[in-house]
């Protein structure tokens, strides 16, 4: 396996959770609701995947253990920003204090007999090659030789990005973080479609979570997600709200990584924590390179409302 | 249609609605019938309930008391609208004031959004065929595939209609819907509004405008402080009767011009150019001269450079092309404190986007002039009692109704909002020697008559002493009245100067159309 | 049928706001309850033990003041940034750049300079001075790229948290590294001309700085022209820039002092606490902040009464893990759990709930 191929392999392994994560973002943003508790969602979905794992022996149900967490903790978040109408940016921030604290807890206490997770192996999500596909020269090591849940976001990827713009709940969602005024006039509900498409936006947070702690690095330690929510949030701006663009970001930041591993393992003298600052300050160069370009073209950027809660009859 | 009966046909029918918000009694008992095929205008001031009435009507509100009934199989059935889509469904659409469409979204995509019916996956190009044939039946042509945010705002109002239409309502409820229109497309629209009436549909039409009433409608129900005090064939009244029922008194003039001389030109623009946020040319090499005890009318149709005249003038936004001078000295790229410094002082269209902080005292928000200045400041230290003595001696002098100094400017009426801010910028203008310049952009904008008629005075007694008011309105009477000149907007350009005692208001009404003076 | 409406209440008393505040807690500390429970601990229990652990006694009630101190600091660094409506999510990594540049002062100063006199008098100030312009520096890359090109400052903030902290551990694992530090990693102690005077236990001047920046964070506030402007700014930036200020301006200088004060804060714990720099330094202190910020509604002087509590909360955590054998994140859970519902319940105050009754048949 040349270098290039190598690189490219281990960018679509490390992207994976940055896709799940950021597609789950840009759902809800699209609906009005920015979440940045998305890192809690995250790190939560990680602990209980590997927790549900390890006890049941069942990467599957982890993973759907995962996903119910993030949509409930993501409803934690709807609940006090759709009907309580609190401070989007505050409550995230709260949401991810609190879910970083509580998967601490959690991983000191869903161990065997009630002890720590960390350190224990589990099952986990293996390359699983797809006949035929994965012997295709650099494409098939790149693509096909990968684990289920990389499988899984070929698939939603493509199916979110349908959704979004070719069917008429579709519409809807997009419709609702533009002009909520506009869309409840026309008698969709948007508190409904509020609630409904940040509870999804997390659940996929959650399985982020889980593809890091069930393949990515399998197992459990604290900061497992080590700030890939906020960079998560940071590509929903790279990709102007477009789960396509989104996948290209994260392949970006996935290729990152992979450069790092390629470093370490050449036995390179630079400290690996410095090589681990190139994902944080990648992400603030390509997010003033966006915001410079967007500006310059004078786009139609971010859904109109998002982050403003919606009040049918208020009146000014 | 088909059962011609002697009593009029009742397609909707309101009785003893009342609807309160916090504070407010916004409908108070209201009776309302309207006919089919009539065009019912709903006549008020702002604020008298017109528009509230309607979201009742729409769902968008649910009534505190009384009952709505509609036409169907002949007999009047009461109805509880439960919420928009169920109104849609009843068959009553509404056309709002301040369009409801999602501005990324193209024209087909914002007609069928909510709509049940729709398949899953969306045929675009079918149903945008089929919303553009609406469109031509009714005489409004549209582009099904146009994003919004590219439509003049006379075709936005006709997607507006087109997703009322399109859903088959039969009782259409227009918000104001000229208010934002030529006079040539309003004249469209109201071909547009006979079509629909002779099919057998009913509109409710909301005004606050004598004269379109009297031509569109059939008859008129005059709406004063939350209750129906008339409803009357148009034929059998005129505008001076339901004027009066509409103010509950004779309206008095606006303040005359004046009569003087003008004193020295106090702003002068020399070509002036500067672009919108999208980049695009909002101003066009606009050249204008304000003098001291001038008033200088600013008309045009919303949106059509007016915002973009006021913030260059005060410095808020940054020039292109061109001078701006005030009092002879070059202030180009001024900003808004240097402008300030200079004695251009301005009462914002938008007072609480712009003129106030909402969640500030009222003191706070009176001292935004004059905070950096002694007897205010102190060195880096802001004396804070001075402040609320100064604000009180200011809500004297204004008239500002208020609980006091520390309440927060949001919960102050219209009227008073504006109050405060023409006493904060008049008392700024004071302090330029020579006069101030004054950008009032829509000052009476909203306002009840009382607080319209104590604006208007204000201006005027300002004028008097020698200051030159940039006045921008959409009350073509107002500046007939009150202006010594009218620049007219078009596509950030001046149509024309006029001065009101040589010209017409349909000469006006061509300027603001585009149709250059020569 | 019976629905419920929320009605805005023209005006808030003091009773309503302190009931739901105490509704708000209740609500917090019933689902810290139930986590309690589900782990099979008894939660009043584990809330007795961490309420003694905290504030039972003497030396609890110091640890908590030691605790608190870096909380009264960032938490004064970000109201300054919020009350602006800038969302400075890195006091973390300016408390951390503080605390390197602090740090780099009392390692290196006295070889490089050392006519330098070393003392006290000499050496605090000149730390306490680098950590501020290190902090400083922090913040004002994203204050400076939001303030000119308009980019999201909660994203740059961020990640700057997280390159100022790789750095940090860079430092002490590597180049600041102690060569006799027997392997451990952790530069070399400072000589005690850099430590910052203790009066009792660990409890040191830090407390101090804390309290005075917290008077004079509200004497900006409230007596200056400059904290009119920025609570204009805050309130609506429209009408700041229609009222002459300088937001550009503005942003920079709020960001100076708010990322300033959180790296005094580093300054603070390095010379007041580790007398190294080593592990420790970024255990959060920057995104509590936040909570004690929010939850003083970005008063100054409340500031301090939240940080004491919630490092209450946070020493009484780590008690349990040592009496109870509870994990100490119960502290951590506890704080993210008031915030949401001290933020959920603040509806509450400013609308009341109402019951309507609708009429249930229709046509």
């Amino acid at each position: 396996m040349d270098l290039v191929t190598s690189i490219l392999s281990i960018a679509v392994f490390a992207g994976t959770s940055l896709v799940f994560a950021t597609v789950g973002e840009i759902i809800a943003e699209r609906a009005g609701i920015l979440n940045l508790g998305l890192e809690g969602m995250m790190i939560m979905g990680a602990v209980t995947a590997f927790a549900t794992a390890y006890a049941t022996d069942n990467a599957y149900l982890g993973v759907l253990v995962a996903m119910i967490v993030g949509g409930l903790m993501a409803l934690i978040h709807a609940i006090a920003t759709i009907s309580l109408r609190a401070d989007q940016v505050v409550a995230g921030l709260a949401l991810t204090i609190g879910g970083t604290g509580l998967a601490s807890f959690l991983g000191q206490e869903l161990g065997p007999g009630g002890g720590p997770l960390v350190g224990l192996i589990g099952p986990k999500f293996v390359e699983v090659p797809i006949p035929g596909m994965s012997s295709i020269p650099v494409i098939g090591e790149i693509l096909f030789n990968k684990d289920q849940l990389v499988y899984a976001m070929y698939l939603i990827v493509p199916l979110v990005w349908w959704f979004l713009y070719k069917t008429r709940p579709g519409l809807h969602l997009r419709a609702v973080g533009e002009n909520p005024q506009a869309t409840d006039a026309l008698g969709v509900n948007v508190f409904r479609l509020r609630y409904l498409y940040t509870v999804i936006g997390g659940m996929f947070a959650g399985l982020g979570g889980a593809h890091l702690s069930l393949a990515y690095t399998p197992g459990w330690t604290e900061n497992l997600t080590g700030g890939r929510g906020w960079i998560a949030i940071a590509l929903v701006i790279f990709a102007t709200w477009n789960p396509a663009r989104a996948v290209v970001g994260a392949l970006l930041f996935g290729g990152v990584n992979a450069i790092q591993f390629r470093l370490q393992a050449e036995g390179t003298t630079i400290s690996a924590n410095l090589l681990n600052m190139t994902p944080y300050l990648l992400t603030v160069i390509v997010l003033v390179a966006v915001t410079y370009f967007e500006a310059f073209r004078k786009k139609v950027g971010a859904p109109a409302a998002l982050g403003i809660p919606y009040n049918r009859e208020e009146r000014v | 249609m088909t059962d011609v009966t002697t009593i009029p046909d009742v397609a909707v029918q309101l009785a003893g609605v009342t609807k309160r918000f916090p504070g407010v009694l916004a409908n108070d008992s209201v009776d309302l019938d309207v006919r089919r095929g009539e065009i019912h205008a709903l006549l008020g001031e702002n604020g008298a309930g017109k528009s509230t009435l309607m979201s009742v009507l729409c769902g968008l509100y649910r009534p505190d008391e009384g009952t709505i009934s509609l036409a169907s199989d002949g007999r009047l059935k009461p109805v509880d609208i439960r919420s928009p889509r169920h109104a849609i469904e009843l068959g009553i659409g509404m056309v709002h004031q301040h369009f409801k469409l999602v501005r990324s979204l193209s024209v087909t995509e914002n007609v069928i959004i909510g709509m049940d019916g729709v398949p899953l996956r969306l045929d675009v190009d079918k149903l945008g065929a089929e919303i553009a044939e609406i469109g031509l039946r009714y005489h409004m042509p549209v582009e099904p595939g146009a994003t919004i945010w590219q439509l003049s705002v006379g075709e936005q109002q006709r997607v507006e209609i087109l997703k009322v239409l399109y859903r088959g309502a039969d009782v259409l409820i227009l918000d104001e819907p000229t208010a934002v229109l030529t006079p040539k497309e309003s004249q469209d629209l109201g071909r547009t509004l006979r079509t629909m009436v002779a099919e057998g549909k009913s509109i409710i039409f909301i005004s606050h405008k004598l004269d379109e009433v009297m031509s569109f409608a059939d008859r008129v129900t005059v709406l004063r402080q939350g209750r129906n005090v008339a409803t009357l064939d148009v034929s059998a009244t005129s505008k001076g009767e339901l004027a009066k029922l509409m103010v509950g008194r004779e309206l008095s003039a606006p303040p005359a011009r004046r009569a003087g001389e003008l004193g020295t030109t106090l702003l002068e623009l020399k070509g002036v150019s500067t672009l919108n946020d999208r980049g695009l040319p909002a101003l066009r090499e606009i050249s204008l001269t304000l003098g001291g005890g001038e008033i200088l009318g600013i008309a045009g149709v919303a949106g059509n450079g007016q915002r973009f005249l006021a913030e260059v003038v005060t410095g808020l936004r940054p020039t292109t092309g061109g001078a701006i001078e005030v009092r002879g000295k070059d202030r180009t790229g001024a900003s808004p404190r240097e402008m300030i410094s200079a004695g251009v002082v301005h009462v914002p269209s938008d007072r609480l986007g712009m003129g106030l902080a909402g969640n500030l005292s009222l003191a706070d928000n009176l001292a935004m002039r004059s905070y950096r200045r002694p007897p205010l400041a102190k060195g880096i230290f802001l004396d804070r009692r001075k402040m609320v003595v100064e604000a009180n001696g200011l809500i004297e002098r204004f008239n500002v109704m208020t609980p006091g100094p520390a309440t927060p400017a949001r919960s102050l009426s219209g009227g008073n909002q504006q109050k405060a801010i023409l006493a904060r910028e008049i008392t700024a203008g004071h302090e330029a020697a020579g006069g101030a310049v004054i950008v009032a952009a829509y000052p009476t904008r909203g306002l009840d008559v009382g607080a319209i008629e104590s604006v208007r005075a204000r201006l005027a007694e300002e004028r008097d002493r020698g200051s030159g008011v940039l006045l921008i309105s959409e009350d073509l009477d107002e500046l007939m009245a009150m202006a010594d000149r009218i620049a007219v907007f078009h596509g950030g350009e001046v149509m024309g100067i006029v001065a009101p005692s040589e010209t017409s208001i349909e000469e006006l009404g061509l300027l603001m159309a585009g149709e250059r003076r020569t | 049928m019976i629905g419920f409406t929320l009605e805005k209440r023209l005006e808030t008393s003091t009773k309503t706001n302190l009931l739901v505040l105490a509704g708000s807690l209740l609500v917090a500390l019933s689902a810290g309850a139930l986590l309690l429970l589900a782990v099979g601990a008894s939660p009043l229990e584990a809330y007795g033990a961490m309420l003694k652990g905290a504030f039972g006694g003497r030396l609890e009630i110091v640890e908590t003041l030691v605790r608190a101190t870096p909380l009264i600091l960032t938490g004064l660094s970000v109201a300054v940034a919020f009350r602006m409506l800038f969302w400075n999510i890195g006091a973390e990594g300016q408390l951390v750049a503080g605390g390197i540049a602090a740090s780099a002062v009392a390692l290196f100063l006295p070889g490089a300079a050392p006519w330098v006199p070393q003392n006290a008098w000499v050496y605090l100030p000149l730390m306490g001075t680098a950590a501020i312009a290190a902090g400083a520096v922090w913040g004002l890359v994203p204050a400076l790229l939001k303030s000119s090109l308009g980019v999201n400052e909660i994203i740059t903030t961020l990640m700057f948290n997280y390159v100022a902290i790789l750095l940090y551990q860079h430092l002490f694992n590597g180049p600041w590294k102690d060569p006799e530090g027997f392997g451990f990693p952790g530069s070399a102690e400072f000589g005690e001309f850099a430590f910052l005077p203790r009066f009792t236990g660990r409890l040191h001047l830090g407390l101090v700085i804390g309290l005075v920046a917290a008077v004079l964070v509200w004497i900006v506030f409230t007596k200056t022209k400059w904290g009119y402007e920025i609570a204009l700014i805050g309130e609506n930036e429209t009408a700041a820039r229609y009222a002459g200020v300088s937001v550009f301006r503005n942003i920079v200088l709020v960001m100076i002092l708010s990322a300033g004060l959180a790296g005094l804060t580093g300054f603070s714990e390095v010379a007041g606490v580790s007398h190294r720099l080593q592990q420790g330094l970024a255990v959060n202190n920057g995104f509590t902040g936040i909570i004690v910020a929010w939850l003083a509604k970005l008063h100054p002087l409340r500031v301090v009464v939240v940080a004491v509590l919630l490092a209450g909360l946070l020493v009484g955590g780590d008690q349990i893990q040592i009496t109870l054998g509870l994990p100490a994140a119960i502290g951590q859970v506890l704080q993210g759990a008031i915030l949401l519902s001290v933020l959920g319940g603040d509806i509450f105050s400013r609308y009341r709930l109402r019951m309507i009754r609708t009429t249930a048949k229709e046509a």
